[in-house]
């Protein structure tokens, strides 16, 4: 399987990655390598086997429903790069 | 040409738990921002997001009640996409094995008729935080309380027709929600919100046609209004020889307009793929069973034994036991009020009007079902008139005094119904209007002398200070002046 430079561009839009066009070239080489990996599995017979949600063979534990966080505004926005008014701020996005 | 109109419904119902789905925060509505945003919530590397057991029961509690099938095993799966609100990156969400199958609601027409809207499947998921678009120099805010509130997606077969039907269903499954108390049913906070899915064909014919989404409708009316806008533009766009984009869009119930907010072509790949944070969730017999033994009386039961119970017609059974809260006002009434016709009558009347004028819900109301009750009791056994109970539902509506016998008592409500009495002051009455009598009485249009009759009874108001049983008054009166 062959990946094109037109899904690659998408790709990058959907993950907001800017890249040029050398690195377009390069990604056409690794990604195609991958897919091909992915093409090897596929190869193999599944007809029998039923899907995997998850590797572990376990159950899902579940929480009671208690509160049990504090606020911890302060901490967490002494991190952001801005905050106004309780908000963190980002680059205007509007869809 | 004549068109059919296909309409199917995604409804996100936001589940009524104290914390979110996958971290212990509370989801109580209007915190500061950002204050019920924890580390999970945020998406910090290392975090692990533990499923709400509360989640899961209310998501089967509602599955019960559109008897749907429940997932044994259920899967969480990611839905990559960018937005700011999106801490992740992704929505945890469900879509191989969503914990709710297919289901059925029945839902009442105008036309007395009932249809069957089919359930595709409900699934679970969590809620996006709200950004703010208002001027931060140029950038967004971002208010991070409300990622990961947990929701139930629930999406129908395109299986209404028209926007009434599309109305009657988001009605009804307000009704069960609320009923369920599985969500509280604040459309005004987003508790629900409606995206629509729009198609016309040919009438009769039995391809489907392209259809488009329009998001987060937040009111019945404007979901109305959204449905008779979209339909009327892609009439015209049929009509006109053109053809329909697949396409989502937003509806703008201000202006009553609609714009594309992106078309196929530019929708998103979301990537969806098994959450590795999360095992599959395995639900048991005992688990089901208890969120059943937790299922209060729905609606459509409460409508037919509203019927039977209280012998109420259709329509009275039907507007009473949609809301879990006036339903529960109304038989609080009834338990004091004994008339459960008269006491419908002015829930109704009085009542919803008072709520209405003042956006009130029945929650809020400032009159309790027993008080309502002691009123009814005072009218049925003709204590007050009915423009005497008026005066007493205000005093109570305003907090003024709380005891129905006491306002009668203290503002002189109480009418009299003493025909000897009554029967004296009509003789006065008379007495002093000779011209009227004599007019009256020259009379034979039955109609012009029932009119005339109204004549008599202002003075015989005054007469008796408006404490006059008036259903006495006129027959006293009829039987004076022969007939």
């Amino acid at each position: 399987m062959t990946i094109s430079r037109e899904d690659i561009e998408k790709v990058a839009v959907l993950a907001r990655i800017r890249v040029d066009d050398e690195q377009v070239s390069a990604l056409e080489n690794d990604l195609g390598n991958i897919l091909d990996l992915v093409d090897q599995l596929s190869a193999a017979d599944t007809d029998a086997v039923e899907p995997l949600a998850h590797p572990l063979d376990a159950v899902q534990r579940l929480r009671p429903d208690e509160v049990t966080e504090t606020n911890q505004r302060e901490a967490f926005q002494a991190i952001a790069p801005a905050t106004e008014n309780g908000l963190y701020l980002v680059p205007r996005v509007i869809e | 040409m004549q068109w059919d109109i296909v309409i199917g419904l995604e409804i996100h119902v936001q589940l009524a738990t104290q914390t979110k789905i996958f971290s212990g925060s509370s989801t109580a509505y209007g915190a500061e921002p950002n204050t019920q945003a924890n580390a999970v919530d945020l998406a910090m590397p290392g975090t692990l997001p533990v499923p709400n057991e509360q989640a899961f029961r209310y998501a089967i509690m509602f599955g019960l009640a559109v008897n749907a099938e429940i997932e044994r095993r259920s899967v969480f799966e990611r839905k990559n996409y960018f937005y700011p609100d999106l801490p992740k990156g992704y929505q945890t969400t469900q879509l191989e094995r969503p914990i709710v199958g297919p289901g059925h609601v029945d839902i009442d027409l105008a036309n007395g008729q009932t249809k069957r809207v089919r359930i595709h499947h409900a699934h679970l998921e969590e809620d996006a935080g709200k950004s703010l678009h208002e001027d931060f120099h140029g950038m967004t805010g971002v208010d991070l309380n409300r990622a990961g509130t947990p929701l139930i997606e629930v999406v129908t077969e395109p299986d209404m027709s028209n926007a009434e039907e599309a109305v009657a269903f988001a009605k009804k499954l307000h009704s069960l929600v609320t009923s369920l108390g599985i969500c509280d049913g604040d459309m005004s906070q987003g508790s629900m919100r409606f995206d629509v899915n729009i198609s016309l064909k040919p009438k009769g014919s039995d391809t489907l046609g392209t259809r488009t989404e329009t998001k987060n409708l937040n009111s019945f009316r404007f979901m109305e209004q959204a449905i008779a806008h979209e339909v009327e533009r892609q009439m015209d766009i049929l009509e006109d020889g053109g053809v329909i984009v697949q396409e989502t869009r937003l509806y703008n119930g201000d202006r009553d307009e609609s714009r594309s907010m992106r078309t196929k072509e530019e929708a998103n790949d979301y990537r969806y793929f098994p959450c590795p944070d999360l095992l599959p969730v395995e639900i048991d017999d005992a688990f089901i069973e208890h969120a059943r033994s937790r299922l209060p009386e729905l609606p459509d039961a409460r409508k037919a034994r509203f019927k039977e119970q209280y012998s109420l017609n259709d329509y009275d059974a039907g507007l009473l036991s949609g809301d879990a809260k006036l339903s529960a006002f109304f038989e609080e009434a009834v338990s004091h009020g004994k008339d459960a016709k008269l006491t419908a009558n002015w829930i109704q009347g009085e009542f919803s009007a008072r709520l209405n004028a003042e956006e009130k819900t029945v929650a809020e109301s400032p009159i309790t079902g027993a008080q309502l009750g002691d009123l009814i009791v005072r009218i049925a056994d003709n204590t007050v008139s009915s423009s005497g109970a008026k005066k007493v539902f205000e005093t109570l509506w305003n907090g003024e005094s709380d005891n129905v016998d006491a306002i009668i008592d203290a503002q002189g409500l109480k009418q009299v119904s003493d025909t000897g009495e009554l029967e004296k002051m009509v003789d006065e009455v008379l007495a002093g209007m000779p011209d009227q009598v004599a007019q009256y009485q020259g009379e034979d249009d039955p109609k012009k002398r029932k009119k005339m009759l109204g004549g008599f009874m202002g003075p015989l108001m005054k007469a008796s200070k408006g404490q006059g049983n008036p259903k006495l008054f006129n027959e006293i009166l009829v039987k004076k002046l022969g007939g």
